[in-house]
């Protein structure tokens, strides 16, 4: 176990001195913090970025293009999770943090807009590590970012705990050392889905897809045909588009000639949206049976319960899972009274991830990177209490093992609230979905310095 | 190898898609073969129409008012743009041109996105739009084979203002001879504005009629700014049938290719683009001397 590191550059000079004067005899013994942060050579942001009384994060979601609601919403849980660690107290220490802030130390943080780019966040997270000296990095909503900043991460010693990115990729051949991802990757999400589909709409059905032009939504189309394939579905008509397109009227041609059952729609966030609309109005809803393998954080909101009913998907995080979890009430309460609604998933995996690293950080008792590191690929045996309940990180690709939740779109007449759009049907445990160690699809994680 | 009925269903998409782009891209032929401005601001305002029907069927159900109501706004929108900034703009490079319009579409997108959030909002099919219509071949949605015929009488009426009555002559001549169209006594900067009014009244009406067929959100415009250059570029700059055949054009690039590989569909557009820009520079019907 470390000890807590030094608060200060300012403190070390005068205990220096002090240490001058006294002869240089068992200071250390009174001051163990001194020691600890003496003991580690210097590494990415360590000890620059939390020389002073803070510390810094870099956020880069997007708040413009297809996905700015989603991240408009990620970027509200990193403010409220940042605003309870630095304010300390009860919730705080719900989650195992000690004091205000971490170790001691404020967190400073700044958010920049990605534009959905990934050289953009590239770009905004490098001035962050290089002017503002971050000692974390994080905030997306594109998988394509999250492995853009895994590799900036990697490159610039500084951790990035992956904000919201469904990818297998993400963790498997785009793994780093320095990336943590939380939210279930497809392979997890399409596990968990696939039993609970093929038992609600049956064995051997023909499935329709439309798959948006990126490693996300190819990594999605992957794991849910191999998912659902031991039932017996096949791929009739696998459409693919570009992020961003206004009109899916081509493609729904194509899918609805295609004599398919199911038409499961992978396209997110304002393109989920409007692909879904589409597809009502070209009566493809009313022929088959829509699966969302991961639904957009606003979807239903956006498109109404009419359409959403009866709809399968997964999700990251839904607000009614503050019956199961305590951590969970907590944040869905302070998330809606700071923002007036309940908190989307890509609040969630903020909130969530922040506090993770926060109390890695105070588990590892400093901020130097290996440390914190080896903390979270530790934490199989002493896992993270959460708004999941118990969560883990698995060493040896630096995905969550946590449950992934299985939803479908309620009838409007059985919502109890405005926003109940969703019934939790099962909470299946990340252990029985995550891909087993003989299979890491090509991860190699990074070295450590 | 698609079969014959979906290569037919495909075609008659096309035709709707392509119809859409070039609602969508007579608004920016319009400013730039008449006023020889190119607006960049135009996928903002072709967003903001779609807004201005959605603000205004919070408050009435049926689309036919909101679409007039939004109308006017988008004149009105129109009509200040021109007085305050690209009046200024006339005389200047194409590069300013540029950038201060899209400066101003910026500033429009975000502007609606501080308004309205960044979720997309729904906008309902009309009553006489809901349902889906069997044609023989296909079956398809009522409200777009309507807007089909919409989009016609858009384009028609459009025409026959700037090419057939006399302010479009005024505007011409005002391009070719300030001087001399303001000695005869006619006000050429109150036609100009009129017309870039027009431009956008037309950028703001095909936003309205497509609102309750896709995602309105503030970033929704960047595709059919993209799309309706790609039009302009096809059918030749500044010229009016130039945009409608290019838009059709287009729209049956992008749903032909699609019933074979829909990855292809939009590769395919800008590939057509390109080699049109090798064979005919000025487009399909661009005026000699604008290539």
């Amino acid at each position: 176990m470390k000890n807590r590191q030094s608060s200060g550059l300012g403190r070390r000079s005068v205990l220096a001195a002090g240490l001058a004067a006294g002869g240089g005899l068992g200071l250390p013994l009174f001051f163990p913090g001194l020691a600890e942060a003496a003991s580690y050579p210097p590494l990415g942001n360590f000890p620059a970025g939390v020389a002073g009384d803070s510390a810094f994060i870099g956020i880069t979601p997007p708040l413009t293009g297809a996905y700015s609601a989603d991240g408009k919403d990620h970027a509200l849980g990193y403010q409220l999770a940042i605003a309870q660690i630095n304010a300390g107290g009860a919730i705080p220490a719900a989650w195992g943090l000690k004091g205000k802030g971490v170790l001691g130390k404020t967190l400073r943080y700044k958010i920049a807009d990605s534009e959905l780019k990934p050289n953009v966040a590239v770009q905004a997270q490098t001035q962050f590590i290089e002017q503002d000296h971050a000692i974390m990095i994080t905030g997306c909503v594109s998988s394509a970012t999250a492995i853009a900043l895994e590799e900036l991460a990697q490159r610039m010693k500084v951790l990035n705990m992956v904000g919201c990115s469904g990818s297998n990729d993400t963790t498997s051949k785009d793994c780093q050392r320095y990336g943590f991802r939380s939210q279930p990757s497809a392979h997890m999400a399409a596990t968990a889905l696939g039993p609970v589909v093929a038992k609600a709409l049956g064995s051997n059905r023909k499935v329709a897809y439309l798959v948006p032009d990126y490693t996300y939504g190819f990594s999605v189309f992957d794991s849910f045909s191999n998912a659902t394939k031991k039932y017996g579905w096949t791929t009739t008509s696998k459409q693919v588009v570009p992020v961003g397109a206004a009109d899916y009227s081509s493609a729904l041609i194509n899918i609805a000639n295609s004599g398919a059952d199911i038409f499961c729609n992978i396209a997110f966030g304002n393109d989920a949206v409007a692909s879904c609309k589409q597809a009502d109005q070209f009566g493809v809803l009313k022929k088959m049976k829509l699966v969302v393998p991961n639904i957009s954080a606003f979807q239903a909101q956006e498109l109404g319960a009419k359409i959403m009913s009866g709809v399968y998907g997964t999700f990251d995080f839904w607000w009614t899972l503050e019956d199961r979890y305590p951590l969970a009430k907590t944040f869905v309460e302070t998330f809606d009274a700071a923002n007036k609604y309940r908190p989307s998933w890509g609040a969630h995996i903020a909130y969530m991830q922040t506090y993770v690293w926060a109390v890695a950080v105070e588990r590892a008792g400093t901020f130097y990177p290996v440390e914190v590191i080896k903390t979270l690929e530790a934490s199989k045996a002493d896992p993270f209490d959460s708004t999941l309940g118990k969560v883990w990180y698995r060493a040896e690709d630096h995905q969550m093992v946590r449950p992934v939740p299985v939803v479908q779109g309620k009838m409007p007449a059985d919502m109890k609230t405005k926003d109940d759009y969703f019934n939790i049907l099962e909470m299946v445990p990340g252990e029985q979905v995550i891909n087993p160690l003989t299979d890491l699809m090509g991860c190699k994680l990074g070295t450590y310095t | 190898m698609p079969g014959l009925p979906l290569l037919l269903a495909q075609a008659f998409n096309g035709l709707a898609l392509g119809s859409l782009l070039a609602l969508s891209a007579s608004g920016l032929t319009i400013t730039l073969g008449t006023l020889g401005v190119l607006n960049f601001a135009h996928g903002a305002l072709f967003m903001l129409g779609a807004y201005a029907v959605f603000v205004v069927l919070g408050h009435t159900d049926s689309l036919l008012l909101a679409v007039v109501l939004g109308g006017g706004f988008m004149i009105l929108v129109g009509l200040v743009f021109e007085r305050v900034v690209i009046r200024l703009y006339y005389d200047r490079p194409a590069e300013d041109q540029i950038l201060v319009t899209f400066g101003l579409g910026i500033l429009i997108v975000e502007g609606v996105r501080f308004i309205f959030g960044g979720l997309s909002q729904r906008v309902p099919l009309p009553s006489w739009g809901q349902g889906i219509v069997s044609l023989g071949f296909m079956i398809y949605p009522k409200y777009r084979l309507e807007v089909i015929g919409i989009v016609a009488i858009a384009l028609f009426a459009l025409y026959v203002v700037l090419y057939r009555t006399r302010i479009g002559l005024v505007v011409r001549a005002g391009i070719e001879d300030t001087m001399m169209v303001n000695m005869l006594g006619i006000n050429v900067r109150r036609t100009f504005m009129l017309v870039f009014a027009m431009g956008v009244l037309a950028a703001g009406f095909a936003g309205m009629v497509y609102a309750p067929l896709v995602s309105v959100d503030p970033d929704m415009g960047g595709p059919f700014l993209a799309e309706s250059f790609v039009v302009v570029v096809i059918g030749g700059l500044g010229s009016f049938p130039g945009a409608v055949a290019g838009g059709l054009i287009a729209g049956e690039i992008i749903s032909l290719t699609s019933a074979f590989n829909p990855d292809y569909s939009y590769v395919m557009l800008y590939a057509v683009m390109a080699l049109l820009l090798v064979v005919q520079p000025r487009g399909l019907f661009g005026p000699e001397g604008r290539a």
